[in-house]
Formats: C-alpha cells, sequence, structure tokens
C-alpha cells in the first residue's frame, strides 16, 4: 500500500499542534477538563506514533535522497521554502521522538498534579517542534524549530521542576541560546553567499576552506552545547536534576541527539573540508569527557545528576564516532544516539518510579529495593546493564562499532575511550548496589510498592526494544547505512587528495 | 536438533524460571529447571560423543548480528572438538550442580531466581564455547561474568556480598576491556572477527609490525598480550585474581560451577581457541608460561594459610588454572583442555562436598571450628577423600594424567624458561598436596572445635546432594584413565582444533623423558602429603609455632600477598579523589564560574550600570539630553556636515 502525495510528513509535526490547541481550548470543570487533556494528549501522541510507523513502511532504505518530500514556498526572495523531507538520517530519530512522547505523558499520569492543561500542551508543542527540527530539509525552517524547541523545554523546567528550577532553566536557556546564535549568524552567511537555504541545494556547493572553517565553527558551538560536550556540559546535570521525570526523558532521549543530528547532517556533508581540520579537536573534547564526566559521575549523590553525567560520557562515544570518518563509526555513533535515547530514558523514568513515591533522589535514602520492588529491580539492573554496555543489549553494539571506527584512527584514543568501559562499570553497579541492593535499614521505604500496570506498560516496551536493538541491530543500522555512505564520500575524496599532496611534496 | 537441545534448553529454563518462578512452587521450579539441564546434559554428551570421537563438525548459522559494509558478526552455532568438550564439561556440571542445588538451596527464599541465574550463566557459557567469531565469544564472556555478578550477589541483603559482586564485575571489566582491544587490533589486521577467516590470514598477523611509543612490536604479540590480559581477567591469573576468592560469598553450588568448573575455565579455552595466533607470537608464549607458573606458585602459598575452608579452595582454583595457564604457554594446548577437563569434575566435588560440610555444620566456614567429624559425615567425607586424591594426583586418579602430561611437556619444551617453570610447577604441586591434605585434616580428622550445640546436630545431606557428588567422583576417578588416550592422540581427535606449529611440538619429545622426570609429581604430592600428615595429624602446635616465630612471612601470605590494600591504595582511592576534584574543582570551580555564571554576571554587571542612567528624575534626563545636544552640535559642525546641507 503506498499514499504517494498525502503529506504525512506535515501531518505528524501538525497533529500535535492541533491536540495542543484543542487541549488550549478545553473548558469546563477542572477536574474533568484535566482527565479529558490527559486522555488527548495521550491519544493525539499515539496517533502520531502510528503515522511514523507507517512513514518507515513508506521509507525505502535503498534511496540516499529525501523522501516523501513536501515544499511549500515561503520568502521567494532567498528561495527559503517550507520544505520537509525523511531520509535514512532523520527517521531513527522520528521514530524515537514519537515513541518516547507517549511514555512521558502516561509517566507523567500522576506525578504532574499542578498546571495539568498546560503541562501537556508543552509536550505536544515540543514534540511537534522536535520532529520539525528532523525532518526540515530548508535551513531556516530547521533553524526555526531547533529554536524554538527551547520555549516549551524551559517552561517545562521552570514551571514543573525541583526547587532549584529558575536557575536550570536560564542556565539551559542561555547555553543553549548562547550557541545558536552563532548558527543564525552562518546561516546568514551562508544564504547570502549562495542566495539559497535548501538544504539540498547547499550540500552540492562547496565552500572555500576558509569559508568552511568559520562556518564550521558557528554550527559547531551551536551543537556542541547540545550534545553537550566537554566543557560546555555543566548546563545538563542542572538541567536533568530540575526537570520533572518526563522532562528529562525527553531531554536526555531526544533533545541531546539534536546536537549529533547536526554534527552529521551538516557538518560532515557541508564543510567536508574543515570537518577533517578540526577532528582532532574533537577528539580531544570527546576524550576528556569520556574520562572526566565518567570519573565525576562516580562521586554523585543524587541518582539522576549521576545519570545526567553518564549522559555526557555516552555522548563522548557519539562525538568520536561521528569525527572518526569510518562507515562503523558512524553508523556506531547512529546506534550510539538510539540506544541511549531508550537506556538513559528508562534510567530516568525507573528514577521517577521511585520519585513519585518517596519524592527524592538522593542515593543514599534508598536501600534494598530488591526484596521490596522486584520487578523494578529486574528492570532496573537489566537497564544498567544495557548502560554499561554488555553484549546483548544495544549499548553495547553501537560503543563497539564506534570502537571499530577509532581503531582505524589511532590505537591509544581507541584505548582512552574503552577505558570509560571500565568507568561506566564502576558508577552504574555502584549506583546499583546502593539502591537496589543491600538491606532496606530505612523504615520510611517498608510501604513502597512495585511497579503498577501503568508504568509496566512504560518500562517493558524500553526493556524490549534494547533487547531486540541488542540482537538484532540491523533494524536500526540498516535505515542509515547507505546514507552514512555517501556522507563519507566527499570527505574520504579530500583525505586521498590530501594524502597524495603530500606525497607528491 | 540435539544440537540446538543442548544450548537452549538452559536458556527456556531462564525463560521459564524468570516468567513464572514467582507462581510455582520452589520444589517444582527445582524439577522443571533440573531436568531441563539434566536434558541439555543428555544432548550434550550425544554432541561430544558425535563430533569429537566420531568427527562430525558441524557449524549451525542462526541470524546476522552487527553487520556494515565492512563489519560483519553473526550469530552461530559451531561445534568442533574443541567446543565439544567444553559443551560437555558445562553441561554435566551445570546438571549435577542444578540438582545439587535443590537440596542446598532447600530453606532459601529464592529458589527460583537462584535457578534462573543458573540457568542463565549456562546458556551464556554454551553460547561463549561454541562461539564461531570472537565477538560472539565476547558475548558469552561478559554474559557468564554477569550471571556470575548476580550469583556473587545472591544474597544481596549481605553487604559482602554486593562488594564482592560488584568487585568480580569490575575487575573482569579491565580484562574485558583488554580483551575487546585484541579484537580491535585482529580487525585491523584481518578485517574479520571469524575465526575462519582470521586463521586463514594468519600469514598477515605474523608479517604485520607496528611501532607503539617508538617500540616496534609485532602484530601477534600485541594481539596475545592483549588478549592475555583479557583471560587473566576470567581465569583469575596474578595481578587480576582478586575478584576470585570474594566471589566465595556467593552459594557453594556457584562457586562450584561457576568459579571452579565452568567460567574461570574461559580464559584457557579462549587461548586454545586462539592457538594460531598464540603460536606466533614467542614472546607472548613466554608471558603466559611465566604469568601461569607464578599465579600457580603465588595461589598454593596463600591457600596454605587461609582458614576458610571455600578460600582454601578458591585459591587452589587459582593455582590450577594457573597450571593451565603455563600448559598454553609451553604450546601444550592439548595438556591445558585435558586438564581443565579433569579439573571440572574433582575441582566441582571438592565445592560441592565442601558444601555439603557447611551443610552438616550449620553453615560454618572456619575451619578452625571444624574438625573430627568424619564419622557423622561419612558419605561426604568419602566424597572429599576421592576430590583429594584426583587433585593432588593419586596414580590412576583424574588429576594424575592431566597434571603429569602438562608437567613432562613443559620439561619437554624448548621455551627458554621451561625448566624454570617446570621447578616451580613441581612446587605447586607439592603445595597443593599440602594444602589440600591440610584441609582433609583439619575438616575432617583431629578434636572436634565446634560447639556442642553444632555437633549435636551433624547430619549426613540428603541423597539428592550425595548423588550429585557420586556422580562427580566417578568423573574424577574415571575421566583422567578413559580421556588419557584421546586427549594426547593429536589429529585423530583434535582434528584441526588446535595449532602447534612444529618447533613447539614436544609430543614426541615426551615419551623419552627421563625417569626421575615422570616421577617428580608424584614425589612432590608425596612429600605434600607427609607434611600436612606431621603438621595437622603429629604435631598439631607446629603451624601455630611457624607462625609465631614468622610472623612478617605469615602475615604477607595471609594477607594474600597485600594485593588488596596495594590496590586500595594505587587504584581505588586516587581514581574517587580525582573524581571529587573534578567535579567540586572542575565543574564548580572553574567552568561554572566562568563560562555560563561568569557570563551572566558580566551582563548582569553591565546592566546594572547602564541601569543607572534610568533614575528617575527629569532634571537627571535634562542634563544628559542637554549633553546629547552640545555634543551632537560640535561633532557636526567640526565634521563639516552642515555646509554640505
Amino acid at each position: 500500500m503506498t499514499i504517494h502525495g498525502f503529506p504525512l510528513l506535515s501531518l505528524m509535526i501538525v497533529l500535535p499542534l492541533f491536540g495542543a490547541l484543542f487541549i488550549l481550548l478545553m473548558r469546563g470543570e477542572n477536574a474533568v477538563v484535566e482527565r479529558n487533556a490527559k486522555r488527548v494528549a495521550l491519544w493525539v501522541s499515539l496517533t502520531n506514533l502510528l503515522i511514523a510507523l507507517v512513514t518507515w513502511g513508506q521509507f525505502n532504505p535503498q534511496l540516499t535522497d529525501y523522501q516523501l518530500v513536501e515544499s511549500y514556498s515561503w520568502v521567494q526572495q532567498f528561495h527559503t521554502a517550507f520544505s520537509l523531507g525523511l531520509d535514512g538520517l532523520s527517521l531513527p530519530f522520528v521514530l524515537l521522538t514519537t515513541f518516547l512522547t507517549p511514555l512521558c505523558i502516561l509517566m507523567s499520569w500522576h506525578s504532574i498534579e499542578q498546571k495539568v492543561k498546560a503541562y501537556l500542551l508543552m509536550f505536544l508543542l515540543l514534540e511537534a517542534l522536535v520532529l520539525g527540527t528532523f525532518l526540515a530539509t530548508d535551513l531556516v525552517v530547521f533553524y526555526i524549530f531547533f529554536e524554538a524547541v527551547l520555549i516549551p523545554m524551559y517552561f517545562i523546567i521552570g514551571i514543573w521542576g525541583g526547587e532549584r528550577r529558575v536557575y536550570a532553566a536560564f542556565k539551559f536557556f542561555l547555553y543553549t541560546l548562547a550557541g545558536s546564535l552563532l548558527m543564525l549568524v552562518a546561516i546568514l552567511a551562508m544564504t547570502s553567499e549562495i542566495g539559497t537555504t535548501s538544504m539540498i541545494d547547499i550540500t552540492g556547493k562547496t565552500f572555500s576552506f576558509e569559508w568552511q572553517r568559520w562556518l564550521w565553527l558557528a554550527f559547531f558551538m551551536s551543537f556542541a552545547v547540545k550534545m553537550p560536550m566537554w566543557p560546555v556540559h555543566t548546563w545538563l546535570p542542572d538541567a536533568h536534576v530540575e526537570a520533572p521525570t518526563s522532562g528529562s526523558v525527553i531531554l536526555a532521549g531526544v533533545l541531546l541527539k539534536m546536537g549529533g543530528y547536526g554534527f552529521i547532517r551538516f557538518l560532515l556533508p557541508m564543510f567536508p573540508d574543515a570537518s577533517l581540520y578540526f577532528a582532532p579537536l574533537v577528539y580531544t573534547l570527546s576524550l576528556i569527557a569520556a574520562v572526566y564526566t565518567a570519573l565525576v559521575a562516580m562521586v554523585q549523590e543524587d541518582i539522576k545528576k549521576l545519570i545526567a553525567y553518564s549522559s555526557v560520557a555516552h555522548m563522548a562515544f557519539v562525538t568520536m564516532g561521528i569525527f572518526t570518518f569510518d562507515i562503523n563509526g558512524l553508523q556506531g555513533a547512529m546506534a550510539q544516539m538510539i540506544s541511549h535515547g531508550l537506556i538513559s530514558s528508562a534510567l530516568f523514568l525507573c528514577v521517577g518510579v521511585i520519585y513519585d513515591r518517596m519524592h527524592t533522589r538522593e542515593i543514599a535514602f534508598y536501600n534494598g529495593l530488591a526484596l521490596l520492588m522486584p520487578r523494578y529491580a529486574v528492570l532496573f539492573v537489566l537497564f544498567t546493564m544495557a548502560s554499561v554496555g554488555l553484549p546483548g543489549t544495544s549499548g553495547f553494539v553501537a560503543e563497539f562499532l564506534v570502537l571499530l571506527g577509532s581503531i582505524q584512527v589511532s590505537g591509544w584514543m581507541t584505548w582512552l575511550l574503552a577505558l570509560s568501559m571500565i568507568t561506566g562499570a564502576v558508577y552504574m553497579l555502584y549506583l546499583t548496589k546502593r539502591v537496589i541492593f543491600g538491606k532496606s535499614t530505612n523504615k520510611k521505604l517498608l510501604d513502597m510498592k512495585d511497579i503498577s500496570l501503568r508504568e509496566s506498560i512504560i518500562l517493558y516496551p524500553l526493556a524490549g526494544l534494547i533487547l531486540v536493538m541488542g540482537i538484532y541491530p540491523s533494524v536500526v543500522l540498516k535505515m542509515s547505512e547507505l546514507k552514512v555512505v555517501e556522507i563519507l564520500k566527499p570527505i574520504k575524496e579530500t583525505s586521498m587528495r590530501t594524502i597524495k599532496q603530500e606525497g607528491n611534496e | 536438533m540435539i544440537y540446538l537441545a543442548s544450548i537452549f534448553l538452559p536458556l527456556i529454563s531462564f525463560i521459564i524460571l524468570g516468567l513464572f518462578g514467582s507462581k510455582l512452587k520452589d520444589q517444582g521450579a527445582a524439577w522443571i529447571s533440573a531436568s531441563l539441564v539434566i536434558l541439555s546434559a543428555i544432548c550434550g554428551s550425544m554432541v561430544f560423543y558425535k563430533v569429537a570421537v566420531l568427527g562430525k563438525a558441524e557449524v549451525f548459522h542462526l541470524m546476522d548480528w552487527v553487520s556494515s559494509p565492512t563489519f560483519s558478526a553473526s550469530w552461530n552455532l559451531k561445534f568442533d572438538t574443541l567446543s565439544a568438550i567444553m559443551v560437555l564439561v558445562v553441561t554435566s556440571v551445570s546438571s549435577m550442580v542444578h540438582v545439587y542445588s535443590i537440596g542446598y538451596m532447600h530453606h532459601d527464599p529464592s529458589v527460583p531466581r537462584f535457578l534462573a541465574y543458573l540457568g542463565l550463566f549456562t546458556f551464556f557459557m554454551l553460547m561463549l564455547v561454541t562461539a564461531s567469531n570472537l565477538l560472539q565469544l565476547f558475548f558469552g564472556w561478559e554474559g557468564v561474568g554477569l550471571a556470575s555478578y548476580l550469583l556473587i550477589g545472591f544474597w544481596y541483603e549481605k553487604e559482602s556480598a554486593n562488594a564482592a559482586a560488584m568487585k568480580a564485575f569490575v575487575v573482569n571489566r579491565i580484562g574485558d576491556v583488554s580483551f575487546a582491544l585484541g579484537l580491535l587490533l585482529i580487525y585491523v589486521v584481518t578485517g574479520s572477527l571469524d575465526f575462519d577467516v582470521i586463521f586463514s590470514k594468519i600469514d598477515l598477523i605474523s608479517h604485520t609490525q607496528w611501532s607503539f611509543l617508538g617500540i616496534h612490536i609485532q602484530a601477534a604479540t600485541a594481539i596475545v598480550l592483549l588478549l592475555l590480559v583479557g583471560a587473566s581477567g576470567k581465569s583469575a591469573q596474578l595481578g587480576l585474581h582478586v575478584w576470585l576468592p570474594d566471589a566465595m560469598e556467593g552459594p557453594t553450588p556457584v562457586s562450584a560451577l561457576i568459579h571452579a568448573a565452568t567460567m574461570v575455565t574461559a580464559g584457557v579455552f579462549m587461548l586454545v581457541r586462539m592457538s594460531p595466533v598464540v603460536e606466533l607470537s614467542e614472546v607472548g608464549l613466554m608471558v603466559i608460561a611465566c604469568l601461569g607458573a607464578l599465579t600457580a606458585f603465588f595461589a598454593g602459598t596463600v591457600a596454605i594459610t587461609q582458614n576458610d575452608i571455600k578460600r582454601v579452595i578458591a585459591y587452589s582454583t587459582c593455582s590450577q588454572l594457573g597450571f593451565m595457564f603455563f600448559a598454553v604457554g609451553v604450546s601444550a594446548y592439548h595438556a591445558a583442555m585435558f586438564h581443565l577437563f579433569t579439573h571440572a569434575f574433582f575441582k566441582a566435588l571438592l565445592f560441592l562436598g565442601a558444601g555439603s560440610v557447611i551443610h552438616a555444620l550449620c553453615d560454618e566456614q572456619d575451619m578452625r571450628k571444624m574438625g573430627g567429624v568424619w564419622r557423622s559425615i561419612p558419605m561426604t567425607y568419602a566424597m572429599m577423600w576421592v576430590g583429594t586424591l584426583a587433585l593432588t594426583g593419586f596414580p590412576l586418579m583424574a588429576g594424575y594424567y592431566s597434571k603429569d602430561l602438562i608437567l613432562e611437556s613443559v620439561f619437554a619444551s624448548s621455551l627458554p624458561v621451561s625448566k624454570m617453570v617446570f621447578v616451580v610447577g613441581i612446587m605447586a604441586t607439592a603445595m597443593t598436596a599440602l594444602y589440600s591434605w591440610r584441609l582433609m585434616f583439619l575438616t575432617f580428622h583431629g578434636k572436634a572445635r565446634a560447639d556442642e550445640q553444632v555437633m549435636a546436630r551433624v547430619h549426613e545431606s540428603p541423597p539428592v546432594m550425595i548423588i550429585p557428588l557420586f556422580v562427580l567422583a566417578i568423573g574424577s576417578v574415571f575421566a583422567g584413565m578413559f580421556a588419557h588416550g584421546l586427549f594426547s592422540s593429536q589429529e585423530a581427535f583434535w582434528r584441526g582444533c588446535i595449532t602447534i606449529l612444529p618447533n613447539h611440538d614436544v609430543a614426541e619429545i615426551i615419551h623419552h623423558l627421563p625417569i626421575w622426570v615422570t616421577k617428580m609429581p608424584l614425589l612432590a604430592g608425596i612429600t605434600g602429603f607427609l607434611l600436612a600428615w606431621f603438621m595437622y595429624i603429629k604435631q598439631t602446635q607446629l603451624p601455630l609455632k611457624l607462625a609465631t616465630s614468622y610472623p612478617s612471612l605469615y602475615n604477607f601470605l595471609f594477607h594474600k600477598w597485600y594485593f588488596d590494600e596495594l590496590y586500595h591504595q594505587m587504584m581505588v582511592k586516587p581514581v574517587w579523589c580525582l573524581g571529587f576534584m573534578f567535579w567540586k574543582k572542575g565543574d564548580q570551580g572553574v567552568i561554572d564560574p566562568f563560562l555560563p555564571d561568569g557570563m551572566a554576571k558580566t551582563v548582569d554587571r553591565f546592566a546594572l550600570k547602564l541601569s543607572r542612567f534610568q533614575s528617575g528624575y527629569v532634571y537627571q534626563y535634562a542634563i544628559v539630553f542637554l549633553l546629547g545636544v552640545i555634543l551632537l552640535t560640535v561633532w557636526q559642525l567640526y565634521s563639516g556636515v552642515w555646509t554640505k546641507v
């Protein structure tokens, strides 16, 4: 069955917006409205997941061009059009986003008590904007979505967050905004140089080396903050700690990936020479992140902060993988992003489960949950192992592919990167040892109940996907394989050229 | 069909118990899992017969795993002689341990969970040994690590058990990372991780050289050394052995299955599997031999001074693994596998026997509080005798054949360090006898040192525990006698599973060794026995006297050469301090104040100054306004714009 010409992609963006509008207009008794709003939000997000699955069915992994393209002319002066398209790079992220959003809404079913309507509205808005970011094929459209994502996230942290939510929200906003303003400058510069904002047209153009380097740096700043890379990572732990559970999930699961997506989508194909030129910088920052943040994660006393720091360490694999310019490295980076999207989401959800019961995230407060919540403990240990990168889980496939890529670049860098497999085991197992195992000495814990049906519905699919991706990763890897090969072509040519030149000299 | 059944039945047991464990009654769960694993063992024996004896090697392709245009690894089941031996060992010991656990874990509140873990472990171990590529081997490798972690920490309410579990996982991880780097280097050279491809490109490996930090190193040597570190993590060789004694926190059946018979031998198996590559590196072989010898010696000395019955056997395992390693080091792969095979039976027997003793004495593990119980638990006592005889290499018992084969091969080897290794090996053999008989005498003979309440309740274990002991005892007696011919007949049995370069091959030489060499191990064993008898039966005051007259030596051995203390000071503490430093000084001390907060403050300060202008007083605004007008006028006058207009 094919649905030719049906605007599936814009439907995916418009539907949540429509849902948000609907929720906004709801009137009536508070309790009834809240209940209905939750249902509307859930059904809208589930429908969106269904649409995403349909687009997956429509998607042909043998093609590297954008598929299901739509274009509506907008600012004709700059040849700017509201254009959307799907390819092997964006499809995994679209699926991840549409999969995580219903889980987030389900997770906040009872835990959000104030301004429920506004909260759900923000989430649907967020989904639409994130999808727009991944689907945009025009620089201006991309930039608008990319920036607009900040707004609902800012409110989610700032309104429904913890005690220091205002500080965290501002830090998050300013950090990321400062980064992306440079990108705006770069986009304006590119547009005035080329006269179009279509990403397809730009990818074909080659800029002079001088230009490439400036543009590369501007884009890099913006994405590096999003990733986040060391040393611009300090907004992440604060944002995670203060954000409500589902905010953390969407932040770690999807928002961070916009950085890695940007690297692969813009830096590599548009500025191949500059990418090669700056690769050592990226290696250095990634390796520092892998070692440094893992050690910091070890000594944390707050569960969420620990997982946040571990995210930074895991993202180092992504940046490292991308700049190996090797098919395995790049595919590993893609896999790591999806895998981390599932694993860190699952871990944050697990924290949410106990936070809902006890309202604290302090590690020392918890003890011996295995006895009190056996099913929860099983899932927690599974997610821990996935985070540690045990073979059979998605984490292993991703990290191994990145290592396969990086060994082609340098042995000792690979060694340093591999060290984080040890430190990763230390901080995750140390967390498990303290929270899950042991004897519950804290009397307050004794009446904690095991996961409810709603929580099972949230956590089991994640566990399933992590295992499926660990045992048969082709499900994900095949989507992006050909596209990645295509992106690497110009870089391979450049590096061959430089090698030849050096040989001639 | 039976091939698949032997591998997947334990997984099915895990899934059934994992999903429905809480609904099944303990006994029901126990019998379901035990019968599934026994079935798997029957299939396993048939597989061994078909593959190893009849020579029908087979490879099953299950499905693709990781694939990219330049790399691929699949899920396969590879049955050749080497893996068939391992399948036989793993499934048979595992089934016996399952049956034994029904009795041993009888009073435990979470029997299904325990048996589920055992099933999971067995499955991972079988995936490890039947891998046809290194990546799947790594899957099993880390998988057994997980199962071991879960089982060591099985009694998770005990703080010490949790600490031991985590220690085991992390120390193993250190080895695993090295192993993974070894895989990556193999991939760099050969472009694949499939055994067949790697072994077909053996010339490429032997001709590749790298320079690392200015030192030229053979590719083969680098690979072998990295794999060796991986192997010594799993097989508890000196340096990475620290987790094994602590792992005794787990239930005793676990110690028998994982920390004696199967998992810890995975390192030996891996090196034997990689024999074509290992053979290429002269340096690598030498390091393996030395490491093995050192471990055998070290663990032997420590075992003599320990008081916990399980720790003695744990160090004994460590020491025996050292024997297997130095066998690999002198290219006697078949001897290493032979010792692995026999050791699995008698060491599992000893552990399960020790479990039976512990069970009888109301969970007492300290040998200083045992003694004089042999009359009350005669069956256990007899089984322990068989195990000890086999371990110490009494003629015609299993250990006699395998240990002699190893030591003879060592003596015959042309490796530069082989004579030294031989001497150390003989010393370790004497120590093996000493600590084994010390254990027997302290546990069963002499005065009863347990208190009266315990002594009154000493009882023989139920049949469900004794029968597995009996089966393993049969193995300990006959495994050597019958398998000796198979293992030492080179090509007829191995069929290309192991590669020995012609100049390393000692098969011919060991038939012409001087007679004193072949009798040395037995002599060493007898010496050890007599020493033990003298110290623990005849002159029972002597051990204490020795300990008090040489306190520094005694403490050095008793504290296991201070490895734990050393690692704590050198690794754990600094890493922890570094973590705190990065967090408090790095993130909160430098990055935050300068980047986000610093920038925000600068903007703030600037804005504050600007805001002074908006004071709200009209006269101030008026002055500024006036000043502005004056300035503008002056500027216009001097710049000459005025005149143009």
